[in-house]
Parts: structure tokens; C-alpha cells; sequence
């Protein structure tokens, strides 16, 4: 194995990406963990505003669908690593107010609920209308048979809307959790330590930029490549028993 | 487009007073003395932005129809590499391509003589060429994947009416196939424009100083943290909203597709 590598002239980057101490491994797995956590969690809080957001979107009144338009329009319109600068500041600033006015005093925020908190917003937006667009994919005979049975509506949303428009979801959730996966590298920005930022010190203690950066390269290649596989799993479940779509028009 | 009798409905008055009142208590009760002093620097930034994001569109536009072509008709000793720069490019976040370029090449070229010996090294030290090559690859990457359906979804029988009439391969795909592959991904194209806009402030890590690079120094020597924040959210707004009302005076000219099934 040593042999094969100094053949290749790689024994060098091999040592500097050794899990151990003097090599930078450990440090970029353990951004890469951090990167996956925050990317987990914003995904997750994306899919909780995308799931209310699309219902009110669809079915609310029209003051909150007007608010609900506001907030899809300028959070895809304006770039992600302004809207993170101003809601950091503007989590920490309301935190802290809460918490002196309730005299604590200030309060340090931990850099992974701060990320998930200003990813999660923005995933939210971007949830929404991938949400709303399957909800109404689904057929609307469906929908008004389950009512007809007198379902109360949460348990409609339960047993009719979310299984049948998860088919349609899956897609856009999939290309939004890799987006999120993605954006996490902006927070090197606001000095989060997740796998770019860890990378670019370590390229920028030991001068080997290219060997560090085609090593975060290649994880974030890795998470993107399996989380296709996982999509693509869950695509098929979700398509289950639905006739087809290839062979259809094309 | 929302017309004056949807602006009228009394909500929306409501939420526009509303709105109003919340730009004129900005305009008071924030600090905006800091922007006579800045606002050289801002418009020169903003037109640097708009330039990347003009410059790198073109420039990775013309890059994404090879890559497209390839990846839909080309042999696999074509396709294979175009689908895996694409999927590379789409895969790994912009701001490590960018630091890739940046810091990687800029710490390998003052190592060859022959590259600071060249005319272009007074350019390779500076950070924009960086700066333009990674936007460039990155719209690339994206809209490759795009073209590649654009192309494919061009229907058989015009190209083959085209050969028909005696038309040259080149003359087939310039009058036949490429309008109208670009006119199927017409609005895929406007949105991947607007992703691009909100790409270019990631420029301003590698020391571009564009108009979000400004609103960092106004707030690094001011200590000023929302105002800059705020103008600049707008900045952005307008400009995306420019790129939007532009593609869609585009998609209204040409032709809508005729008969598609």
C-alpha cells in the first residue's frame, strides 16, 4: 500500500490526511459531521415551514397567503449568504433581548443551533413551493372522497394528502436536501467550523491547497453520490403501485 | 403579473401601509449617514457584480452547449466526461471550487518561472480572473445539465426535415436545433440566471470587491451591522427582479411551441 503510494508520488498527501494528529483526517470528518448535522436539521425545519407554509399557501386567508408570498419571493431572490449574515445577527440580537429581559444576561450560541435556525429559514422557503406544487398534484377526488368520510382534516393530511402527493414531493426534496448539504459551506462565512472552513485552515497551515480541497471535494461528492441512492430508494417506495411514468409520452 | 385591481383589495392596502410605514420608520430611525461616504465605492461594486454575472453567464452559457450536446448525442468518450464535470460541478459546494481555484493555482503558478515570466501573470495575481473561471464552470455545470434535456427534447422529425433539405450539419444545428432547445429552457434559464446573481457575493471571500464585499467594509468600519444588511437585500431584489421582467419580455417574443404533444 506505502509502496503503490510513494510510486504515485501521494505518500506526502497521505500522511497530511491521516486520521491521526499530524495528519488534518480527523479534523475534516469531524467538520464533515458537523456539515451533515446542520444540513439534517435545517432540512428538517425546512419541511416543517414547507408543509405549514404550503397549506396556508393553499388554503389560508388571503392575508397570510400575501405574507406567505412576501417571504418565498425575497428569500429566493436574494443571495443565501446575505440572508445568513442578517439572520445570525438578528437571531443572536433577539435571543439576547429575550434573555436580558428576563435577566440572564447574555447568552452564547452554539454554532450548530445558529445554523440550522438561518439554513432552515431559507430551506423553508424553497420547501414551500416544492410542497404546495405536489399537494396540488394530488388528485382532488381524493381529497374530497376522504372529507366525504368525515375525516377531521389533520387526519386527512395524515392518511390521504402526505402518502399521495409523496410521490410527487420526492424530487424537489431531494434536490433541496442537497442544496442544504451544499449551503452549510456558506456558514465557513460566519466562522462555523464545518468542512470548509476546517478544510481551508488546514490547506492554509500546511500550503497543500489542492490535496485538502480535492479531499473536501471528494466527501461532499461522497455525501451528494449516496444521497441519490437514498433518494432514489425512497422515490421508488413512494411510486409504489402508480402505473409507470416512462414508456408514457416520451 | 399582479394588475392595479389586486393591488386595490383592502388587505393588500393594509400590508402596503403597513410596508410603507416600516421603510419610512428604516429611513428615520436607522443610521444612514455612512452612505454619502460610501457611495462611490457601492456603485463601483455593484457594477462589478453586474459584470461577473453578465460575463460569467455568457462565457458559461457558451460553455454549456458543448457540454449538453455531448452529454445528449455525443459518443461516450464525450459524454462521459461532460456528465462528470457536470456532476462534479453540481456536487461539491461553489465557495470550495472557488477556494480550490483561488488559493490551490494561485499557490502553484509562482512556482513555474516560465508563468511569472508571462504576460499574463500581472493578471494571474489578481483575484478576478479566479473569480470569473469558477463562476464561469459553475453556470456551466448547471445549465450543461440543462441543455443536455434542452437537446434531446428537440423533436426528431425537424432535424430530420432539415437534413432533408440539404441543410450542413452546422447549419442544422444553428438555425434549427439550438433555437429551439433554447427556447424549451427558456424560464429554466431565468432561474438559473437568478441563482447565479445570488452566487457572485461568494467572489468577495477571495478579495473581489463587489457590492456585497462593500456592505462588509461599511459594516467592518462602522460597526453598523443592519442597515448595510438591509440596502443590500434590496440591491439584490431589484436586480433579480430585472433579470426576471428581462427573460420574461424574451419568453414573450419568440414564438410559443408550436404544437408540442
Amino acid at each position: 500500500m506505502s509502496d503503490l503510494l510513494n510510486m504515485l508520488g501521494l505518500a506526502q498527501s497521505a500522511e497530511l490526511l491521516s486520521l491521526s494528529p499530524p495528519g488534518w483526517g480527523g479534523n475534516l470528518l469531524r467538520g464533515l459531521l458537523n456539515s451533515l448535522q446542520i444540513a439534517f436539521g435545517a432540512f428538517g425545519m425546512g419541511l416543517v415551514i414547507g408543509l405549514f407554509g404550503a397549506y396556508g399557501k393553499l388554503y389560508g386567508g388571503p392575508i397570510l397567503r400575501d405574507l406567505l408570498a412576501v417571504y418565498t419571493t425575497v428569500i429566493r431572490a436574494v443571495p443565501e449568504l446575505v440572508l445568513i449574515l442578517i439572520l445570525y445577527y438578528l437571531g443572536s440580537d433577539l435571543i439576547n433581548k429575550v434573555s436580558e429581559a428576563m435577566g440572564y444576561g447574555r447568552v452564547e450560541i452554539s454554532g450548530v443551533v445558529a445554523g440550522i435556525w438561518v439554513l432552515g429559514v431559507v430551506q423553508g422557503a424553497y420547501s414551500i413551493e416544492v410542497l404546495r406544487g405536489a399537494i396540488q398534484a394530488v388528485p382532488p377526488g381524493q381529497i374530497e372522497a376522504a372529507r366525504a368520510f368525515g375525516m377531521p382534516p389533520f387526519m386527512l393530511m395524515r392518511r390521504v394528502t402526505i402518502p399521495a402527493m409523496m410521490s410527487f414531493a420526492t424530487p424537489g426534496l431531494a434536490n433541496l436536501w442537497l442544496i442544504a448539504t451544499k449551503d452549510t459551506a456558506l456558514l465557513a462565512i460566519v466562522g462555523f467550523s464545518e468542512l470548509t472552513l476546517e478544510t481551508r485552515q488546514a490547506a492554509a497551515s500546511t500550503r497543500a491547497y489542492f490535496t485538502f480541497f480535492l479531499a473536501a471535494g471528494a466527501l461532499y461528492l461522497i455525501v451528494t453520490l449516496f444521497s441519490q441512492v437514498i433518494f432514489g430508494r425512497i422515490e421508488r417506495w413512494a411510486r409504489r403501485g402508480q402505473p409507470s411514468l416512462r414508456g408514457g409520452t416520451r | 403579473m399582479i394588475g392595479l385591481r389586486d393591488l386595490l383589495k383592502p388587505h393588500r392596502i393594509l400590508l402596503i401601509l403597513l410596508f410603507l410605514a416600516f421603510v419610512v420608520w428604516c429611513a428615520l430611525s436607522l443610521r444612514w449617514d455612512w452612505l454619502p461616504q460610501y457611495a462611490p465605492l457601492a456603485l463601483e461594486g455593484l457594477w462589478r457584480t453586474i459584470w461577473l454575472l453578465v460575463v460569467t453567464t455568457i462565457l458559461g452559457f457558451l460553455l454549456a452547449i458543448p457540454l449538453g450536446l455531448a452529454q445528449a448525442v455525443g459518443p461516450w468518450y464525450l459524454s462521459t466526461p461532460a456528465r462528470v464535470f457536470c456532476t462534479v460541478i453540481r456536487g461539491t459546494p461553489l465557495l470550495l471550487q472557488i477556494w480550490l481555484l483561488y488559493y490551490g493555482l494561485g499557490s502553484l503558478f509562482p512556482q513555474f518561472p516560465a508563468i511569472r515570466q508571462s504576460e499574463l501573470w500581472p493578471y494571474l495575481r489578481q483575484a478576478w480572473p479566479y473569480a470569473v473561471l469558477a463562476l464561469t464552470l459553475s453556470y456551466a455545470g448547471y445549465e450543461g445539465e440543462v441543455m443536455r434535456g434542452a437537446f434531446s427534447g428537440v423533436g426528431k422529425g425537424q432535424l430530420e426535415a432539415a437534413k432533408a433539405y440539404g441543410m450542413r450539419p452546422f447549419a442544422v444545428f444553428r438555425r434549427i436545433w439550438l433555437p429551439q432547445a433554447i427556447r424549451n429552457v427558456l424560464p429554466t434559464l431565468g432561474g438559473e440566471t437568478i441563482l447565479q446573481l445570488k452566487a457572485t457575493p461568494l467572489v468577495a471571500t477571495i478579495t473581489v470587491i463587489d457590492i456585497y464585499a462593500v456592505s462588509s467594509r461599511v459594516r467592518a468600519d462602522t460597526l453598523i451591522v443592519y442597515e448595510p444588511l438591509l440596502l443590500l437585500a434590496l440591491v439584490y431584489l431589484v436586480i433579480a427582479g430585472i433579470i426576471a421582467f428581462i427573460f420574461r419580455r424574451i419568453e414573450k417574443q419568440v414564438p410559443s411551441a408550436i404544437q408540442r404533444r
